[in-house]
């Protein structure tokens, strides 16, 4: 099927909708993205045909949910070759994900431990970490990064011991956009033993990841990112390591006492999964998942690296326009400046036009004050965003300096 | 004056103003041409939270009138912060206790109001009214 943006268009009606008397120009992607109207009727089909709980009920409706649930599952696992579908926890996003990772290592772990975060995390990273070491004083160290927005890589080397135990770091950075070199960084730590939890919610919508040849132990991502809806996320481990964690959340059939025999807990992935999950959520996951692949990630990579290209070089024609993160491999976002200019000051005259970007630390206050910067402009494009809104975005923009300056 | 004139009259000004553009631009200038703080009160204490952009309040009682002054990394909150202190400096902590703040909504600003935008405004007049609230207890 042939790459046809405009076409694409026409499954997300939000696309249509004007702000402020002007066309929306989406460029807030890697704060949620926009939904097809496949994944929305997915949605409403659930709740008018067959909405039900999933806990194995007797009548046939349960039957359809339980079957839509594990289905979705199973789309999950495929979209990421991962060998068993018990592999794939389905929670309520990244946030969630990384806690029950973090929460799971807290009794592993002691003040003779190290783990290895990088200075480009989302706060969702970095927080549960913390959290966890106050717990169990395990110490944290941090990968510095370089001028150009990537990880010191011979940092990461130098940093690396048989004290480390855990890895985090996200595949994609939100603030930048840098694409890690997370195969390299998983194999290095495997010499030395260390599990690798790789956040990838920034990568989802925009990298096909085959998390076998990725050989990754932890691996998180949220729907929402990748047109699915909010609520609802995956995380993938290896049996060996959900196995060998603790439970999050009681509740269901789940104990509430914390012991590490296995069989006190449900088997795999149930086991993480207490309570009445997102139902409606894990089926339109797996809605985005089949209407993303059914365009193709080749074609959505290419795309948006057009985007991202042709972004790039209209901005840098802006005077004193600043882009920060100019890593070789990044997805399509750009994180930037204009002089002295306040980044919420052109967030919100652009917003005046019609046109979403986000604006300020982006969750990522070490990436901020790597940089010295109080906060920066942040488009961030989808392979449904046009050049011609990029022409738009970018004579906007000129207009809002000037009202500025 | 007393605070509702003074509220009056801007919302007659602003009522002369065609479109949001015009709006902005105005708020841009008085943010861009007041310089409002002294550099000496621009410190951690003065800050008020939940600001994307660095806002800071400074607060002096001077014969029973409250004098306020603030100043704001982005020129948009700083524009808006001249608005308020227009209305409310130089009067009674009493008299601002009393005053509401609907003209925000008149002059058309009323999206600043949501405690969601991260521009601090909300958190601005709360703090103003705590002001008032212990200069009045004086």
């Amino acid at each position: 099927m042939a790459f046809n943006v405009n076409k694409i268009r026409e499954d997300f009606p939000i696309l249509k909708r004007k702000v402020n008397g002007y066309p929306l120009v989406y460029f807030d992607n890697a704060a949620t993205s926009q939904k097809p109207k496949q994944v929305i009727n997915s949605i409403v089909n659930y709740y008018e045909n067959y909405n039900s709980n999933i806990h194995r009920g007797v009548h046939s409706i349960s039957q359809e949910a339980t079957d839509a649930y594990e289905g979705a599952r199973k789309k999950i696992q495929k979209h990421f070759n991962v060998k068993n579908s018990n592999e794939i926890i389905l929670t309520s996003g990244t946030t969630h994900s990384i806690n029950l990772v973090a929460n799971g290592f807290t009794e592993l772990l002691n003040n003779d431990d190290e783990i290895l975060i990088s200075e480009l995390e989302h706060h969702s990273n970095i927080v549960p970490c913390q959290m966890m070491a106050e717990k169990n004083g395990v110490k944290i160290k941090v990968i510095p990064l370089t001028s150009n927005g990537e990880l010191n890589y011979d940092s990461f080397l130098d940093l690396l011991s048989k004290k480390t135990k855990l890895v985090f770091v996200n595949h994609v950075s939100n603030a930048l956009g840098t694409i890690n070199p997370i195969k390299s960084i998983i194999s290095k730590a495997h010499d030395y033993g260390a599990a690798v939890l790789i956040d990838g919610a920034q990568a989802s919508s925009h990298i096909k990841t085959d998390l076998q040849e990725l050989d990754v132990d932890f691996y998180t991502t949220s729907a929402h990112k990748l047109c699915g809806p909010t609520g609802i996320g995956m995380l993938f481990g290896k049996k060996e390591w959900l196995n060998k964690i603790p439970p999050y959340q009681g509740g269901g059939e789940m104990i509430s006492e914390v012991t590490f025999e296995k069989t006190t807990y449900a088997e795999l992935p149930h086991k993480f999964e207490a309570g009445t999950p997102n139902i409606v959520g894990a089926i339109g996951f797996g809605v985005a998942l089949d209407y993303l692949n059914h365009i193709g990630f080749d074609d959505i990579e290419s795309y948006e690296s057009e985007l991202l290209s042709y972004a790039t070089t209209k901005l840098k024609e802006i005077p004193e326009l600043k882009i920060y993160g100019e890593a070789k491999n990044k997805t399509s976002v750009i994180s930037f400046n204009v002089g002295e200019l306040h980044s919420y000051d052109i967030g919100t005259i652009l917003d005046k036009f019609g046109i979403a970007v986000r604006t300020g630390q982006h969750c990522a206050q070490p990436v901020m004050d790597y940089f010295g910067i109080s906060g920066t402009v942040r488009a961030s494009f989808s392979f449904y965003n046009t050049k011609e809104e990029i022409d738009y975005f970018c004579k906007s923009l000129e207009r809002a300096i000037a009202m500025l300056s | 004056m007393e605070i509702i004139d003074v509220q009056n009259e801007i919302i007659e000004e602003f009522s002369l103003f065609e479109d949001w553009m015009q709006r902005y631009e105005y708020m841009i200038e008085l943010g861009k041409s007041i310089d409002l703080i002294d550099s000496s009160h621009k410190i951690d204490s003065n800050l008020i939270k939940g600001c994307q952009s660095k806002l800071w309040l400074h607060a002096e009682l001077n014969e029973n009138k409250l004098i306020f002054k603030a100043d704001s990394e982005a020129i948009i909150t700083k524009g808006i912060a001249a608005v308020l202190l227009r209305v409310f400096s130089n009067q009674t902590p009493k008299s601002i206790l009393e005053a509401n703040i609907e003209f925000i909504d008149k002059i058309g600003l009323k999206e600043h109001l949501s405690p969601t935008r991260a521009n601090g405004l909300l958190s601005m007049i709360k703090q103003i009214k705590y002001y008032a609230l212990a200069f009045n207890k004086n």
